[in-house]
């Protein structure tokens, strides 16, 4: 448990670090970085499918499009740079105060979501089933959807990124 | 043989790109062109052989299997009409050859979409179909990374991911209930248990997924952004018929083949169709930019299509499936006309025209069709859909909502009336002596437009027996 608490704050301060970061390569990088810790959570809670999906797709592909991607735009200057963090820090100076906040006003009210019903709900041993049958014998047409979804995500890089650094 | 409606446009594009390179570019139109009216044929004769029959080979091989009844023919028939319109706009407004064929991919991907959102039978296969066509629209949006634009998609992203993560959640929930992720399993699964919290969570998180994708109030923050700075093309597909389909044909599509109609989702559609009506209407009264107040507009009569369908009976969802139907073509022409006065005049801006009418009349006669078709004035379609629905909530008691739906009749009137005035009607502003009539190709589809909004208002009988009614049989099962 301790583990898996220390695992999401991990997790948290990754996924800032993601969005409040300065470069685009650095929230990429920090966005691979939150993915590796959701992995290691979902190891850890017994859905190793799940994991090697996130470890292969969000950390690995996702992050290489990303990358090449951002080859594509025009980096920044510094000045530019510094002017974006302090606009930026401006704009959410108040955002750990509100999570605090927030986090307290929780606490006080002592939220509970009762979820027993899905924890009765999953069959036992769901984990195991064999995902090449879920993939190729009953799902094919999601995976039809996943390539849709690439060639998209491919008509989207060339419409909005190429060209953009020559401009 | 319906899985040929998402299997060929995928191969084609396959083709196009792969195979072929640059040399099929300037094949791409007419092969988008061929496929939409194939889609448009298909749906207005619905003949069982094509769409009760398997393609045995190909089927068991993807393992794809849909389903079809008379609302997703309604869907069908409008997808394919509202595209084929995008495509003949973006023809001659999208000057670059690259850039268009460009468009035409992402149009075609956006229609394999909204295709699978209208005959999927699976909550899962329909989150993959939802989120195609979002993928495709937030491209479309910012295709010529205008500022504006980019902001709109970016507007368009952020609250589209915050309904996936609500959709996501839901079917999440209603996979772990039933087991099984499709349709007729969840129902009955929900059946045994409808007063469960999950159940009331699942239900309740995933319609509210869909108002924002539907752009209903108060979700509708994205909406006016998205379409005011997308490209004219774009913003006819998208408000003719990218938020319906993935908004409000959703919405009916699961509550009649997933979760089932209830009263107190009955009284929730009626007060956000009534706030939407309202709201849009107010709001489109106060702007001076053409596409901004059709956005306004598209809010306000989408309102209409879910008070109709939240009165929960048979004469009520009809009008609200009509509706669909002529708010997808009356809105398109109304965009069609602003897209030719911004490829005439260079802005959107009313307050810069005035007396367009006599320099371009064909847009100007046209507009005017759309305008009383959109506030329910007979013979046009617009009229007879309103009429439903207003019957559907005076004879459900709602007396209150009948008179919102009128006065909103009354709003949409003056709005539109003050659009045409200072866009079409009065003394030509200065400056615009030397304006043209918009290219041919907008016209044709102006023209084709406003010639199905007066022939289905015209030939009532026969559309409501042919397409409308037969939509009875589904609420009954």
């Amino acid at each position: 448990m301790t583990i898996n608490l220390m695992l999401l704050t991990a997790m948290i301060i990754a996924a800032l670090w993601t969005v409040m970061g300065r470069s685009l390569l650095k929230a990429s990088i920090g966005l691979a970085l939150t993915s590796a810790i959701i992995t290691i959570l979902m190891f850890r809670l017994d859905s190793p499918l799940a994991a090697v999906f996130e470890l292969s797709v969000c950390t690995g592909l996702i992050t290489a499009v990303f990358v090449s991607t951002i080859s594509l735009t025009k980096p920044l200057t510094f000045p530019e740079i510094k002017k974006l963090s302090k606009d930026r820090n401006k704009r959410f100076r108040y955002l750990p105060m509100i999570i605090i906040l927030v986090g307290m006003a929780l606490a006080y009210i002592n939220l509970k979501m009762d979820f027993s019903a899905v924890r009765e709900a999953l069959p036992e041993g769901a984990h195991e089933t064999d995902v090449r049958n879920v993939l190729w014998n009953t799902r094919q047409l999601d995976i039809f959807g996943q390539i849709i979804m690439i060639l998209t995500g491919t008509f989207g890089v060339i419409i909005l990124f190429k060209g953009t650094r020559k401009r | 043989m319906p899985s040929l409606l998402i299997l060929m446009p995928l191969a084609g594009i396959m083709i196009l790109n792969f195979a072929f390179g640059r040399t099929m570019k300037r094949s791409a139109f007419w092969f988008a062109v061929v496929l939409f009216l194939i889609q448009i044929i298909l749906a207005i004769f619905h003949h069982p052989v094509f769409w009760s029959n398997e393609l045995e080979m190909v089927d068991r091989f993807f393992n794809v299997s849909f389903s079809m009844d008379y609302i997703s023919f309604i869907a069908l028939l409008s997808i394919g009409i509202v595209s084929l319109v995008s495509l003949l706009v973006a023809r001659c407004s999208i000057d670059n050859e690259e850039d268009r064929f460009n468009f035409i991919n992402l149009l075609v991907i956006a229609s394999i979409g909204m295709s699978g959102i209208v005959m999927v039978k699976d909550v899962f296969s329909l989150y993959v179909f939802l989120e195609i066509t979002a993928a495709a629209s937030f491209i479309l949006i910012a295709f010529w990374r205008k500022r504006r634009a980019l902001e709109g998609a970016f507007k368009y992203i952020l609250l589209s991911a915050i309904a996936t993560i609500m959709m996501l959640t839901a079917i999440a929930l209603l996979i772990v209930l039933a087991g099984d992720p499709s349709f007729s399993v969840i129902k009955s699964a929900l059946g045994r248990s409808s007063s469960s919290f999950m159940v009331t969570l699942a239900v309740g998180i995933f319609i509210c997924g869909l108002f924002i994708k539907g752009g209903l109030v108060p979700f509708h923050g994205w909406l006016p952004d998205a379409y005011s700075s997308a490209p004219a093309p774009v913003a006819i597909l998208l408000a003719g018929i990218v938020t319906k389909v993935v908004g409000i044909y959703t919405i009916m599509r699961v509550m009649i083949s997933l979760f089932g109609f209830s009263a107190s989702m009955g009284r929730v559609f009626m007060f956000i169709g009534a706030l939407s009506i309202l709201v849009g209407a107010f709001a489109a009264l106060g702007q001076r930019d053409f596409k901004r107040m059709l956005a306004y507009s598209s809010i306000s009569q989408i309102g209409y299509i879910l008070l109709g369908f939240g009165t929960g009976t048979t004469i009520g969802i009809l009008g609200a499936v009509f509706h669909f139907f002529n708010h997808a073509i009356f809105k398109s022409l109304l965009f069609v006309n602003s897209a030719a006065v911004e490829d005439s005049v260079g802005t959107t801006d009313m307050d810069k025209m005035g007396g367009l009418a006599s320099r371009m009349p064909i847009t100007g006669a046209t507009s005017v069709i759309a305008l009383l078709s959109a506030c329910g004035i007979p013979p046009l379609a617009g009229f007879w859909s309103k009429l439903i629905i207003i019957l559907a909530l005076w004879k459900s008691g709602h007396v209150a909502y009948t008179l919102i739906a009128v006065f909103a009749s009354v709003l949409t009137l003056a709005y539109l009336l003050s659009m045409q005035r200072r866009t079409f009607f009065g003394k030509l502003a200065d400056g615009l002596e030397d304006i043209k009539e918009a290219h041919t190709r907008i016209r044709v589809a102006s023209i084709i437009l406003a010639a199905i909004t007066v022939l289905v208002g015209v030939f009532f009988p026969l559309m409501f027996d042919n397409f409308i009614l037969p939509v009875k049989d589904i609420l009954l099962r």
